[in-house]
């Protein structure tokens, strides 16, 4: 068994005096697709966005890709590199183009050549089949298209892990299956994935694992056969019998 | 044959309604004309002063009897919808309309029909209206101030010179264009400081010196707001990014920078500037007034810009600054490529507002012995052969500060349509 790709070790993270996340423990092995679930408020996303410090953690240790993470670490950019989001609200930059979008950090952080970025670019955008958008903006495209557009741009920093942030919930029911159709496509090609998704369709089809989160704790961690078909505890059941 | 009724207009009769209305409008505009321009007063049969307020009763009448809804005629039911609402609205017409007539032959006779711009002295203004001849005799002064006559080429050749050099971005190279920023915020206003240092100071390559307490006129508001628009701008960019920062040292300076520099009015701060600064300074050390004006000036603005900016920038959603930290940016990186660009888009419309203010600051730093446009009028009117000509003076500046101040905002504007694009 390979050493685990991200570690979080009894973490603890308070919003003010309200405790988000309650003793987070959490081993995420390379190329195993995690999905994570719950009703909102749960700290899903919390969670997720602690793995690559856009939120901070007070308590315990967060290790990713044995780099820990806390105040000390110098180079949070570098490990923010390695690790590829994708948000609920899209969160494309809206002055520059789609291809623009996905060149930016590759040019400006992995210091690649402009040209080899928009190739890299390209293949990606065609990859979730947006590749004939490229020069538009993101603000005429449909959000299934930014959403995509949005992928690309984090897998065009050709991360390790891919984190993604309630991707479909802003998107219309017609759209939500073309952004699930390419993390499927992206699943399937081996990435490391930890997907927060009330698309359970989806964890049927690609998590290797299911948690189930409620007020700030992990309730349940199960392989992904055995979430749905047998629960343990009741409130995975409730929320089971709500969702599906 | 249908009856009119006056106080309801309908379409039926749109024809006798619209001809009559129209033709009471005419009469009332004509008694107006005539009482201005002619000075005859048409209804003097009336008592004193149903006589002053006939006009007003009978376009009144008449703009109630054209106001018919969806009369099917263009031109009606668009004067109709824009001047012509309610009887509130047209009496507000009429008095308008009124008043602009009522203003017009003064104006005129006093601007252009009574007025002299021949000869060059004070004698040759022999009618009751303006006296040009006092703004042509002293052009040169408004202009340039008290630089020799002889020399104002060189601030002529100064000027074409620094606005060529401003153009230069439009004739980069695509290559050369991530430079731009560069050459905009420091190459440029170094190469200007060294023109003007070198073709209006002069006192090397066979140049006279020419010192800056005799530069004036409008070239002296054009060097001041020039100077401080294109060091204020960076400069307060630096303390909105610094009021946003993180670290308390950095974040307290900016604060402290910004609410010490809005807090005090710009006239003290040109005394200071320039009486009290010196005493500061060691003996040997000197900085020219002018230098000394401008830097003050620009620590003032930068202030102002700083807030504006920070507004932009406050006005990004999170998840713009969520997304460039997670594709791996740093700071700076973060906010040259994706903050800034957006921030500073936002905010033209604000940064506009400060620099037309900026520009119409300028007159101020008459308080300590500078000279601008306004400032040169000031000196002109008590000039004791040109005595009591200081109406003539502050309309000409006036036009001139709104052609400038004009031109900045249509260039705003322009700039606002040039990066938008949709969200």
């Amino acid at each position: 068994m390979s050493d685990p790709i991200i570690k979080i070790q009894n973490m603890n993270k308070w919003f003010g005096d309200f405790q988000v996340l309650k003793n987070i423990n959490l081993e995420v092995e390379a190329n195993k697709k995690i999905v994570v679930c719950g009703p909102s408020g749960s700290g899903k996303s919390t969670l997720i966005r602690c793995i690559n410090r856009l939120e901070e953690h007070q308590e315990g240790d967060i290790i990713v890709d044995g780099n820990e993470l806390s105040e000390k670490t110098k180079d949070i950019e570098k490990i923010r590199a390695e690790v590829g989001m994708v948000f609920q609200q899209f969160n494309l930059f809206p002055h520059l183009s789609i291809l623009d979008n996905c060149t930016l950090a590759p040019i400006w952080v992995k210091k690649m050549p402009k040209k080899e970025a928009q190739e890299l670019a390209l293949d990606q955008l065609k990859k979730v089949q947006i590749d004939d958008q490229a020069n538009k903006f993101p603000g005429q495209l449909s959000g299934g298209q930014q959403q995509r557009c949005a992928i690309a741009r984090a897998l065009c920093m050709q991360p390790k892990i891919m984190l993604f942030d309630e991707p479909t919930s802003a998107l219309d029911p017609e759209m939500i299956k073309e952004v699930l159709d390419a993390m499927v496509s992206l699943a399937k090609g081996g990435m490391t994935m930890i997907v927060v998704t009330h698309e359970m369709g989806f964890a049927k089809e690609v998590a290797d694992e299911v948690i189930f989160m409620d007020e700030g704790m992990i309730i349940e961690k199960a392989e992904t056969k055995e979430f749905f078909a047998n629960p343990k505890s009741d409130r995975t059941k409730l929320f089971l019998s709500q969702i599906l | 044959m249908q009856t009119i009724n006056f106080l309801k207009p309908n379409r039926d009769n749109i024809k006798n309604y619209s001809i009559i209305g129209s033709f009471l409008v005419l009469i009332s505009l004509i008694d107006v004309i005539s009482n201005a321009f002619l000075k005859t007063n048409l209804t003097f049969f009336l008592p004193g002063s149903l006589s002053s307020f006939f006009p007003l009763i009978l376009g009144l009448i008449g703009l109630n009897m054209i106001r018919i809804d969806y009369s099917g005629n263009k031109t009606l039911d668009k004067i109709n919808k824009n001047i012509n609402t309610n009887n509130f609205n047209a009496v507000l017409t009429l008095l308008i309309l009124f008043s602009i007539i009522k203003a017009l032959p003064p104006s005129l006779s006093w601007m252009i029909l009574d007025a002299n711009i021949s000869g060059d002295s004070k004698d040759a203004c022999t009618g009751t209206g303006a006296c040009w001849t006092y703004i042509k005799v002293w052009f040169r002064r408004f202009m340039y101030g008290m630089y020799p006559n002889e020399f104002h080429w060189r601030i002529n050749t100064a000027f074409i010179l620094v606005i060529a050099l401003g153009f230069v971005g439009y004739f980069m190279k695509e290559n050369l264009k991530k430079y731009l920023a560069l050459y905009y915020v420091i190459i440029y206003p170094v190469i200007a400081y060294l023109v003007i240092y070198y073709l209006i100071s002069g006192g090397s390559f066979g140049l006279q010196w020419v010192e800056t307490g005799a530069w004036g006129g409008l070239s002296l508001t054009f060097i001041v707001s020039f100077f401080c628009l294109i060091f204020c701008f960076p400069l307060g960019m630096i303390f909105a990014l610094g009021r946003r920062s993180n670290l308390p040292v950095i974040k307290y300076i900016s604060i402290c920078y910004i609410e010490f520099w809005r807090g005090v009015p710009l006239i003290t701060v040109l005394f200071m500037s320039s009486v009290m600064f010196p005493m500061f300074l060691p003996e040997d050390f000197f900085m020219d007034k002018l230098v000394r004006v401008i830097i003050a000036i620009t620590l003032f603005e930068a202030a102002y810009c700083a807030e504006v900016i920070r507004g932009g920038l406050q006005s990004l959603p999170r998840g713009q600054y969520d997304a460039a930290k997670s594709l791996g940016m740093g700071y700076w990186k973060m906010h040259i490529f994706v903050i800034l660009p957006q921030a500073l888009k936002l905010v033209i419309p604000g940064i506009a507002n400060t620099f037309l203010a900026l520009v119409k600051d300028t007159p101020l730093i008459f308080v300590v012995g500078l000279a601008e446009l306004a400032g040169m009028l000031a000196l002109a009117k008590t000039n004791p052969k040109w005595l009591g000509f200081a109406m003539e003076g502050y309309i000409f500046a006036s036009i001139i500060f709104w052609i400038i101040c004009y031109a900045m905002s249509k260039y705003s504007y322009n700039l606002e349509a040039k990066y938008k694009t949709e969200r």
